[in-house]
């Protein structure tokens, strides 16, 4: 098969996990809060997506039907993640402290928590480590639907992905839905713009922002369970697993201006890079199509940086030409109290 | 959600004046509270949380290996807080002090690697250092500039240089500083003996520079005039201006000063404790030192002991996985907890919560008063 | 009936008595003008009926009926709906669907059908305005609108709107009173807070003055002329017996010419003032609030940009600068033309920085309007405070805070501050000790000329009087003192000359001593004379 069908391919599955955590994040930041605590809270859905299977399995001593095992692990993954949301909303809501320092807070607890529970089951079990089944592995594998998966290109290009793929871009879709066709949605985007002037219009402010940021920690939980079970290691517990997903999440939501549209298409550049130098290795020769050319010696630390530097790029670039429809939330970062007004 | 209710009930007022020996208690009270909860996780485990912590704290201060080992990392976290601390006393929320401590770390490894032979050890070193505050220096500098030109958002800026200069030293061990000793794997080489700081008690000097750090911080912020400008633009741009101060430049030094030195914690990390330089450097030193200059309220004598506690929490953490088999990693739940409880308690420093039931209550006793004189008027 | 009624309602802000027992009614279909000077409590009262203050006295009657108005939701439930003077507006939503926030509905928008209600509203009342078009595209008029359209799609049947013309041109305010009387039409109550004299007379039925917090009077329009409400606003000259000292030889400091300044929203907030200030004088300048006068104070101490202009210092002690009357001065011909006589010493200052101000030796103290966010650092000690001013003071790196500190002492004494010492932090001072210790900073730093806004705003009578004894302290050590005031019998008795800003002009300075407060109140209306004259 084409070489760049391969690679679209495999940067939509890498970039997913990215679009989770930039889902999460979006949803969290249109509330006005900024959660640094994405990566935190990947974690804490990884480990309980992973743990909801293996304990279940252990539990009862049988392998998880594949279907099952990724409704407990979605469902379990998004709850762990909404947890840790929200200790960060009581705090930063409730509590009034200070965001930056409250999220990253929220990371050193969620990436304790999540490797500590880890190490923990992992030192208990039988084989030393925690995994899944292969039975309930297989509901994270690659879709193999019948005829449509077989069309050349078509297939490989849209019908052969696993079902957290789907999942993660159909939430996007309603996301962006949702931010513009509802009630709720408008109403949340004024939270985030001007809590003065929502809370004038009687929305009630605090309960949109715990709600906003618990369902949006939900969703990085979701990605944080992807890492697991399907981009490193198939459903086995590693120590650090997440590994900066939720920072080049967090990076990502710049990237994208705060639109879940854009959320889509920058995941999977950044997934791109991610698997760009194992398709197109430096000083190779590639063939595309017709086209045949001899990639560049680029060192692969430099797409692993591009993201970063990418966002650097719009963040500068947005600061010296602002522009409102791409500009943060105006109420980004700050604490709303209503004495204030 | 009815619990959200009672909680908007609540009104909540700004304190007048606490007197410090309340606040010390209320946040005291916090610690103990988190060390409560970690006893009971740690009690679920099925062990004795008397026996785990006092294990925790031996770790350090049982023996002389342990400290030395407590005090090699607690030299750059208490580094990094001042760094960020006096960023942040400016109202600029520098969280890259990873990245300038990865700054730092390649400037010295440079010297260190390639000109060790050139230059005496004394000279050597103090290049090294020097190299390590400009470089961390610039680190810091680029966001600062571009917010004090253009606003740009500096929280997100500087996370986002961390991983440039993460992802720079693992070209670098990977490649153009890969040690050919490691066939294929990416590490560099170890630094020449005259290229580490030498010791002094046992630990190497870097405690001895870290303290005096920390008093010309202190007096910086708290003595000088540059200290006394920077608190100004942090408490009130306008009054700044209103002053005459340039607020530009006053930005862009103080993260000049405040990156350098985080570049420097990268120098003793690399030269003092790890001898070389890997992804595994800053470690995120840079994101804990943050924790801990907010703790200590940015104020940098303060940050000695919060600096000094994690650091033993830290150290302690790997004893119990010897000891107990409690994975280590349930000092970051730990410290994690004792994070999110002393973030609250500043809340009950800051302010009072009074019932509004109770206040709305007084109000409209007062309507009722003014309408029985009304009525009796008509 | 009246549509909404007060009895004897009662505010108070920590001690001061911001609205005292008032009795306020509004009947449908009638436009209302509440007037009254700054802080005479319009906006508290209002508040009380928008919701957003809950009264410590007296009650609130809605069509006949005791009611209880706790927040904004229990005043849209009375249909009680108020237009602040800052736009409570999400910028990056369009005008329809910040109409439509915080409204309950079906899950989804149906923006289509509620643009549709929107321009139905627009076209009944007839403003301009397009539904669909986002706030940050709007102009100020614009966004006042859709805060006017979004409080009536609510279903507001009582219209509060807080000083909606201050930030219109005479266009915008025209095309706006339009729409109030097709609302009156339509059977709305509506109160407009103001206090411009023409508008009053020109769209209102009736007339409601406050003053200090009680009211003044209650008029017919029709039965009121300029004369009897400016006499109602602004009430009896009441003796306050401040002291005016005589200084002889006055020398001329600081010359003003054409200074034009804009704000950010490029409205044009000073337009071509001209004045000179001597030394050992008080200027009193009196206008509304939002003359102009936050913009001449900051462009004289170089805080704001000006457009066009002069401002030209002129050093102590040339016998040239003497000029022995004032009208003499103003007569030849420096001021018309901003050139200095030939062999006189000057400095302009215009175009620089506070720094660049203090570098070149000349000493200019500003006591801003907004003390705790401009003047002074809220969250720190008096000391730092004090610090302020000189912290480059001596050589080398170190602040020189023992000197500060000293002179903090110094300050607490002399001025009597109440303080439990140096290091608390100033937020914590109530408000008089606050301006003593900004003001005492400022004379502290030896000024030849003192800029000083509202100084006395917020403070009890013995603060106030301690401040204007400062004043004409320094005003007799030869300092050019620009008081900023908004109470005419303190500026009548505390001033030399009073110069009158009316919508960023100079409308006239005269000589306080014979002076009367009607010629003052009517100068702070001058620009709109004609306006008033076609419509009567």
């Amino acid at each position: 098969m084409d070489l760049l069908v391969l690679f679209i391919n495999a940067a939509v599955i890498a970039g997913t996990p990215y679009l989770f955590g930039t889902m999460g994040e979006i949803l969290t930041e249109k509330s006005g809060n900024l959660n640094l605590g994405v990566e935190g809270m990947m974690f804490m859905g990884a480990i309980g997506g992973l743990l909801s299977v293996s304990l279940l399995e252990s539990g009862l001593g049988v392998d998880v039907a594949p279907g099952l095992a990724v409704l407990l692990a979605v469902g379990v993954s998004f709850l762990a993640g909404a947890a840790g949301a929200f200790i960060y909303s009581v705090l930063v809501v409730t509590f009034r402290t200070q965001q930056n320092v409250t999220g990253l807070a929220l990371t050193i607890f969620g990436v304790g928590l999540g490797n500590f529970l880890g190490d923990f089951f992992g030192r208990r079990s039988d084989t030393g480590i925690v995994r899944i089944s292969a039975r309930a592995g297989a509901g994270f594998s690659r879709l193999d639907i019948p005829v449509l998966s077989d069309i050349p290109y078509i297939g490989p290009l849209f019908f052969n992905y696993n079902i957290l793929v789907y999942l993660g871009i159909a939430m996007a879709i309603v996301l962006a839905l949702f931010f513009k066709y509802t009630r709720i949605g408008l109403n949340l985007r004024a939270v985030g713009e001007n809590p003065a002037a929502a809370d004038a219009a009687s929305i009630p402010v605090a309960k949109y922002k715990y709600a906003a940021t618990c369902i949006g920690g939900g969703i990085c939980g979701i990605g944080g369970m992807y890492i697991i079970m399907v981009t490193t290691a198939g459903g086995v517990w590693i120590h650090n697993v997440v590994a900066g997903f939720g920072w080049t999440s967090v990076a990502l939501v710049i990237f994208a201006s705060w639109s879940p549209r854009r959320a889509i298409l920058g995941s999977m550049i950044f997934g791109a890079l991610r698997v760009m130098p194992f398709y197109f290795p430096a000083n190779q020769l590639i063939t595309v199509g017709f086209i045949s050319f001899t990639m560049p010696n680029i060192p692969m630390q430099f797409y692993a940086m591009l993201p970063y530097a990418m966002t650097i790029f719009v963040l500068i670039f947005t600061s010296i030409r602002p522009n409102r429809e791409t500009n943060p939330p105006g109420g980004l970062g700050v604490n709303y109290f209503r004495e204030d007004r | 959600m009815s619990w959200l209710r009672s909680v908007t009930d609540w009104r909540i007022s700004r304190r007048k004046a606490i007197s410090f020996k309340v606040a010390c208690l209320i946040r005291f009270l916090a610690v103990v509270g988190a060390l409560g909860i970690g006893a009971l996780v740690i009690l679920s485990l099925g062990h004795n949380p008397f026996a785990v912590y006092w294990e925790m704290v031996d770790a350090t201060f049982g023996a002389r290996i342990g400290f030395n080992a407590t005090i090699r990392s607690f030299i750059p976290l208490l580094g990094a807080a001042l760094a960020v601390g006096m960023a942040f006393k400016m109202r600029f929320w520098n969280i890259g002090a990873e990245g300038q401590i990865l700054a730092g770390g390649i400037a010295a490894t440079y010297f260190a690697l390639f000109h060790f032979e050139a230059m005496p050890r004394p000279i050597l070193l103090t290049v090294m250092a020097v190299a390590a505050i400009i470089a961390g220096g610039i680190w810091g500098f680029i966001p600062a500039f571009f917010r004090a030109r253009w606003g740009t958002n500096e929280t997100l800026f500087t996370l986002m240089l961390n991983y440039v200069a993460l992802r720079i030293i693992m070209h670098l061990q990977s490649g153009p500083w890969q040690s050919p000793l490691f066939a294929g794997f990416p590490m560099m080489d170890m630094f020449d003996p005259v290229a580490r700081l030498p010791q002094v008690f046992g630990i190497h000097i870097g405690w001895i520079m870290v303290l005096v750090v920390v008093v010309l911080v202190h007096f910086y912020l708290a003595k000088s005039k540059q200290g006394y400008q920077l608190s100004v633009v942090g408490e009130s741009e306008n009054t700044a201006r209103y002053a005459g101060m340039n607020v530009r430049r006053i930005v862009m030094r103080t993260m000049f000063i405040s990156g350098g030195i985080a570049g420097l914690s990268g120098f003793w990390i690399v030269s003092g404790a790890h001898f070389n330089l890997s992804e595994n450097t800053a470690g995120g030193v840079g994101f804990t030192a943050i924790i801990v200059a907010w703790l200590a309220g940015l104020k940098p004598l303060y940050m000695i002991p919060i600096a000094l506690l994690i650091a033993v929490l830290e150290r302690g953490s790997g004893r119990i996985q010897t000891a107990f088999g409690i994975p280590a990693t349930i000092a970051e739940v730990l410290i994690g907890i004792i994070l999110f409880a002393m973030l609250a308690s500043e809340f009950f420093i800051q302010y009072r919560v009074i019932n509004a039931k109770t206040a709305v209550a007084t109000n409209t006793e007062a309507v009722t008063d003014i309408e029985s004189t009304t009525g009796g008027d008509a | 009936m009246p549509a909404i009624s007060t009895r004897q309602l009662t505010k108070t802000f920590d001690t001061v008595l911001a609205v005292d027992k008032v009795d306020f009614d509004l009947y449908h279909g009638e436009i209302l003008a509440l007037m009254g000077e700054n802080g005479s409590g319009k906006t508290t009262l209002m508040n009380m009926l928008s919701g957003i203050y809950f009264p410590d006295g007296g009650y609130i009657e809605a069509d006949g009926q005791r009611v209880t108005i706790a927040n904004p939701k229990d005043a849209f439930a009375l249909g009680v709906g108020m237009v602040h003077q800052h736009f409570k507006l999400v910028e990056t939503l369009s005008a329809t669907e910040n109409i439509l926030l915080g409204l309950p509905g079906g899950f989804f928008v149906d923006r289509k059908s509620a643009a549709a209600e929107v321009a139905e509203i627009i076209a009944r009342y007839g403003f301009t305005l397009d539904p669909n078009k986002k706030i940050y595209n709007m102009s100020v008029s614009e966004k006042q609108t859709v805060e006017i359209v979004k409080v009536l799609y609510r279903g507001a049947t009582t219209l509060i709107l807080d000083e909606p013309t201050a930030v219109l041109t005479p266009q915008e305010s025209d095309r706006l009173f339009d729409t109030l009387r097709n609302m009156k039409a339509d059977g709305k109550a509506i109160i407009i807070i103001t206090h411009k004299l023409h508008e009053v007379l020109a769209v209102s039925d009736r007339v409601h003055v406050l003053r200090k917090g009680q009211t003044a009077g209650i008029v017919q329009t029709a039965d009121a002329d300029r004369n009897v409400l400016t006499e109602m606003m602004v009430g009896q000259s009441v003796a306050l017996h401040i002291d005016r000292p005589i200084v002889e030889n006055k020398e001329l400091r600081l010359e003003v010419y054409d200074l034009c300044v804009r704000t950010g929203d490029d409205v044009l907030a000073l337009d071509s003032a001209n004045f000179i200030l001597q030394s050992g004088e008080i200027l009193g300048v009196a206008g509304v609030a939002g003359s102009g006068q936050k913009e001449l104070c900051e462009a004289l101490a170089g805080l704001c940009k000006a457009q066009q202009g002069a401002v030209t210092f002129y050093p102590e002690g040339d016998w040239r600068n003497r000029s022995a009357a004032v009208p003499e001065a103003e007569d030849s011909g420096r001021v018309a033309n901003g050139v200095p006589a030939e062999g006189v010493k000057t400095i302009p200052l215009l175009g620089k920085s506070p720094q660049e101000i203090a570098e070149l030796g000349i000493s200019l103290a500003f006591v801003p309007e907004d003390r705790l966010g401009m003047g002074l650092v809220a969250g720190m000690d008096m000391t730092d405070n004090v610090l302020l001013r000189h912290y480059k003071r001596g050589r080398g790196p170190f602040a020189d805070r023992p000197y500060s500190r000293n002179l903090a002492t110094r300050l607490i004494e002399r001025l009597k501050i109440a303080t439990p010492g140096v290091s608390t932090v100033v937020r914590r001072l109530s408000g008089g000790n606050v301006q003593k210790v900004l003001l005492g900073r400022e004379i502290a730093s030896v000024p030849r000329v003192l800029i000083v806004a509202y100084p006395a705003r917020g403070l009890d009578v013995h603060s106030a009087h301690t401040i204007y004894d400062l004043l004409n302290e320094q005003k007799q050590k030869g300092v050019a003192v620009l008081f900023v005031g908004e109470d005419l019998d303190v500026l009548l008795e505390i001033s030399d000359r009073i110069m009158v800003l009316c919508g960023g002009k100079v409308t006239g300075t005269v000589d306080a001593a014979t002076t009367t407060k009607e010629e003052v109140g009517l100068l702070m209306a001058q620009m709109d004379a004609p306006q008033a004259g076609e419509t009567n």
